[in-house]
């Protein structure tokens, strides 16, 4: 059972040729630790993103692994090269089959 | 008297020594938690980070730790022949101290790194760099927690 949720990326949409970018890339997921407990006293399971990818005209620029320290709804920002005109091609995956997919268009002037 | 008080000084002097001691010792001065150790036993092998190039930024007082800004900056020239591969953060006083690790390429430009982690307690939290020539650095920042984010149910 594959489950899916919202992202959202923030880039500039334009950036001069080998400038320094800032991508912004959050979803939204609950990223349960596994270490709370209802208050039936029952274990509740994990349920976090573990990995984020991100590709830049299908080449992988950069990577991130989550744990449960990771908070809720995982935001991380990272920086790119401005190489060439193109997709940015974002992927997160997770416990219980999760998986989100996102992508965003740079134009190099 | 007079050996009484050869006796204190010898004593000081043994007190001394092991006080210098303690601080040669890398071990004991930078003391981790055993669990965050083996955390960056696992990362790094069996070198040991050396101090220096890498910051990590953290608010000195944290309110809640069910979301905290992190910040993760290492000095690098970030060129295709010395990069940082790597980044790992660890928190001494979480169940689990592995918090999110990074992995870059000479592509990223700036080996920076911002998210948004828990803290379970106050706490050391540690940030190991791996660079593209094998060697790693580490760099910390404390805090302190007024809510944990380990405590609430539901």
């Amino acid at each position: 059972m594959s489950k899916t949720s919202r992202t959202s990326i923030t880039m500039p949409a334009q950036a001069k040729k080998d400038s320094i970018i800032e991508i912004r890339a959050i979803a939204q997921h609950d990223m349960e630790t596994g270490y709370r407990y209802t208050d039936a006293g029952k274990l509740i399971p994990r349920d976090i993103i573990r990995f984020f990818t991100c590709q830049y005209n299908g080449a992988e620029i950069f990577r991130a692994e989550f744990h449960p320290g990771t908070g809720a709804n995982p935001l991380i920002i990272f920086t790119t090269i401005a190489t060439e005109s193109g997709t940015l091609q974002f992927e997160w995956r997770g416990d219980d089959g999760y998986e989100a997919f996102n992508q965003s268009q740079i134009t190099i002037t | 008297m007079n050996q009484q008080n050869n006796q204190r000084r010898r004593w000081l002097s043994v007190l001394s020594l092991l006080s210098v001691g303690v601080w040669l010792n890398p071990m004991l001065a930078f003391a981790k938690k055993p669990e965050a150790m083996e955390a960056i036993t696992r990362i790094a092998g069996s070198q040991t980070p050396k101090e220096g190039r890498v910051k990590l930024v953290l608010p000195p007082l944290v309110e809640n730790g069910n979301l905290v800004v992190l910040k993760v900056s290492v000095e690098s020239p970030m060129t295709s022949q010395d990069y940082v591969k790597a980044i790992h953060v660890i928190a001494e006083g979480n169940p689990l101290p592995n918090i999110f690790s990074a992995f870059l390429t000479p592509r990223s430009g700036t080996a920076n790194i911002t998210t948004r982690v828990r803290l379970g307690e106050s706490q050391r939290v540690w940030a190991i760099a791996q660079m593209s020539d094998g060697s790693f650095w580490q760099g910390y920042a404390d805090t302190l927690v007024t809510l944990s984010a380990c405590t609430e149910s539901i």
